[in-house]
This record gives C-alpha cells, structure tokens and sequence, in this order.
C-alpha cells in the first residue's frame, strides 16, 4: 500500500512520447494539468472538462483516454503519446498532413484530440470505412467542421499509411 | 473544477483495499477506472477523504466461461470486453459494452464501476439486471453474491456496505432458443442515454416462453418491467402482443424531467426501444446477425 497525506505528493514516472519523466504530485491533479501545465506539453487542449468533447485525448499504453478524466496517478508507470509525438524528424505525420490537405480544420481546438483518436483507431483498423472513421471519432467533438473533412483526413491518411507514405 | 484535495491509496490486493476502506470510514471511495467517479469529484458533487485506488489489483479483469456460465472481473474495461469474443458470442453483451459512452471511457471505465456507481443511467446495471446475473461482492465480513436485480437500490445508492467491492459478475449463457438485444438512445455518444432498454427471450418459433425486460435512465433506479415480460411469455409474438409490451414498458417507466428530455418523451422512447429490442431479439433467436448499440444523432 501506497498512500499520501492530504496536500501531500506522491512521486510518479511516465513516459510521453519516448521520454521519462519523474514526477511528484498531488493526488488530484489531472493528467492533463501534469502534460501541460508541468510537462509544458501544451498540443493537448482542455475543451469542455465534463468528458464530453475529447480535446484532451491522449493515448495511455495504446488506449485512447480524455486525460482530463484520468489522475496523474493512475498513469504511473504507463506510456503517453500526445499529440507533440506525431511528428518525427520534423515530418508531420501521415495523420496530421492529410488533416493539412484536406481542410479537417478551422479553429483547430478539437484537431490534437482528433488525431490521437485517429491514430487509435487506425492503430487497431488501418483500412477502415466510413462509417468506423465516424464511430472512432464519436468521442469528439467540433464545433466548426461539420465532421465531413475530418472524416476525410482520416480516409486518406489511413490510405496514405498502408501505402507506407 | 478541480477535486478537493484527499489522500490516495494504492491498494496492492483486495483485501488491503478493503481494510482501508473500512479503517477510513465514511471518508473513503474506492477509485477503479474513474470513468463516474473523477467526473463527480471535478464537478465537487463528492468531497472525499480518501480514495482508494484498486484499478491496478490483481486478478480482476479476466472474463472467463465455465459450466455454463461467464463471469466477468470487476475491473474489465467496457472496450475490453467490447472486444472479447464474448460480445460475439452473445450479442447483447456487445450491444451494451460498444455502446457505453465513447472509445476513450470504454478504454477506462469498468464493468464494476457501472454498478457500484449506483447511477440510474448506468447501462450495466440494467444489462446484468436483463440477463439475470449476479454480482459477486467482498467485504469486511468475508464475500457474498447479490442478484443484479435489485443491486442498485436508489438513486447512486446500492446493496454495497461500506468497504465492500464488487469483485466480479457471472451470469448463465443464454440456452437455445433465448437472445436478446441492448439498444439505447443518446444525444451523442458521449452522452448518458436519454433511455436504454435491454431485452431478453426465449422463444420456440415466435411462441415466446421466457422474457426479461429492464429500463435504463428511466427512473431512479434500474427498472424491471414485469408486466412487460408477463405480456410476452407465454404469447405468440405478433405486432399486437409486442405492442402491449412495449406500452406495458412505458408505463411501468419513472422517467423524470431533466435536459434529456420531457417524462412523456422518455416513456414515447421507451416504447419504440422495446419494439426495437423485441424484434431483434427475434431476429438473432432466428440466427440473424443484427448489429444495435446506443443510436444517437
């Protein structure tokens, strides 16, 4: 057993996008105050805070999560991807270049949750039809779009990285 | 909208999460995937002392068959057993794991948060309520076993005592000729159902010998709506009969006025869902494969 006293701090490690971080924090925050406020990883929004919308979307050990809705704690010891690890090299990644082509934004607050939850999605179904792009964003929400580019973006990225561009 | 400050636990087996939970007192919530819960503590509805987090016991998460029947660990995750082939094998199980809310809750939120939440709009509890299954509960005086019926007893109120966790669930595979479905409907997927139905029969034919019917986000508490099931068995199914079933449903609902929508909405709901449930049932009883989960706009 593992325990705090109220205020206390209790100390953490996680790995977001490849690199370790050692952590003690408070038994309330948020992982989504730990990457941006403490890890200054600041791509992942903070939208309705009632997990509702999905701007906070992060992957933990390969799941999807609205890190607004998880503690810090509970991601001790996991792998966090966050939308600051798309990119390799300075490349954008297929998810973000085919949101770029095909207009899959306006304001752009919903985009970074988006694209985590398109990058689970075709984590587990690279090929999938427009129906499942629709379902493995039903999690999040946009306010300007209208959803069709997004879902386009989607298709064509999914097209893009089994043709391995 | 943060959470008041509290102490935190980690729990290394269930029996030291209990012991806390006990040592604690009132104070205490026992955290699991805090898919309900870290909602309630942001919105500060809930104040607690301490949590207790048994998300990462040992033990509890496998989903198993044996003599007949499944049992499910209280810590499966809804995707997690969205995914097993067991939400395959018995469609109404699907219908109600892949529906829950969106991918990113299912990835967290658990079969035995669904129930020891005690929320009405829950869809497990009505699920496990339709199948008839039971809970498995261990506490301070040792373990016991709980119908599903019955198991939410009020408004986030349940026959849980203090420091006592639902370790798991079981309930009989469905026998020939008996298939269900779980439909319900949301404003978005992100959304608690506006009303969810669960439906399950035994039929020879369309002579329907056994029913169960249970509501979701229709009153205070899962509903089992007898008269319902009594307007089913023993009957051929036919549009009148359904129809009288599917009435008989919306009477036996409690729905209240909420930003879901009107009680005379949610009941003109609650009838169209049990039609909808009843005939897929049928049509999976015939060896169809129907595809239905939560719709929303």
């Amino acid at each position: 057993m593992s325990t705090t006293e109220a205020g206390g701090r209790i100390a953490i490690e996680v790995t977001v996008n490849g690199t370790r971080h050692r952590r003690e924090v408070e038994p309330r925050l948020l992982l989504v105050q730990l990457l941006r406020e403490d890890l200054r990883l600041t791509g992942t929004h903070i939208g309705c805070d009632t997990t509702y919308c999905g701007a906070c979307t992060v992957i933990v050990d390969g799941e999807p999560v609205k890190s607004c809705t998880m503690l810090a704690v509970q991601a001790d010891g996991a792998e966090i991807l966050t939308v600051e690890g798309l990119a390799r090299d300075g490349e954008l990644h297929p998810l973000q270049r085919a949101f770029s082509e095909n207009h899959g934004l306006q304001c752009g607050y919903c985009t970074p949750g988006m694209l985590m939850s398109a990058h689970a999605l075709l984590a587990r179904n690279p090929d999938p039809d427009r129906k499942q792009i629709r379902k493995g964003i039903q999690g999040n929400l946009c306010r300007c779009t209208g959803y069709h580019n997004i879902i386009a973006a989607i298709d064509a990225a999914a097209a893009a990285m089994r043709e391995g561009k | 909208m943060y959470p008041a400050p509290f102490r935190y636990h980690r729990a290394a087996t269930v029996e030291e999460a209990i012991a806390r939970l006990v040592e604690i007192g009132e104070g205490a919530r026992a955290l699991a995937g805090g898919q309900t819960l870290l909602v309630w503590l942001k919105m500060r509805f809930d104040e607690p002392t301490d949590l207790v987090d048994i998300g990462r016991l040992p033990g509890l998460r496998d989903i198993e068959q044996e003599a007949g029947r499944v049992r499910i660990g209280a810590l499966a995750t809804h995707a997690r057993i969205a995914r097993a082939p067991l939400a395959r094998q018995i469609p109404i199980v699907g219908d109600c794991a892949s529906g829950i809310a969106d991918n990113q809750v299912r990835s967290r939120g658990t079969i035995g948060g669904s129930l020891a939440a005690g929320d009405p709009s829950c869809d497990w509890p009505v699920l496990l309520t339709t199948l008839d299954a039971e809970v498995h509960c261990r506490g301070p005086s040792g373990t016991r076993t709980l119908p599903a019926d019955g198991f939410v007893q009020d408004l986030y109120a349940t026959r849980l005592e203090h420091g006592e966790l639902v370790t798991g669930v079981s309930f009989a595979l469905p026998g020939k000729g008996s298939a269900g479905a779980y439909v319900g409907f949301k404003r978005c997927a992100p959304a608690f159902p506006t009303s969810s139905v669960g439906v399950q029969l035994t039929l020879n034919g369309d002579d329907c010998t056994e029913a169960r019917i249970a509501l979701g986000s229709a009153g205070l508490t899962t509903i089992r709506a007898k008269a319902a099931e009594a307007e089913l068995r023993g009957r051929t199914l036919g549009a009148g009969v359904i129809a009288k079933a599917a009435a008989a449903a919306a009477a036996a609902a409690e729905p209240v006025a909420d930003q879901r929508g009107s009680p005379a909405f949610k009941r003109s709901l609650i009838d169209a869902l049990v039609k909808r449930g009843v005939e897929v049932a049928r049509r999976r009883a015939r060896g169809e494969t129907v595809e239905v989960s939560h719709e929303y706009y």
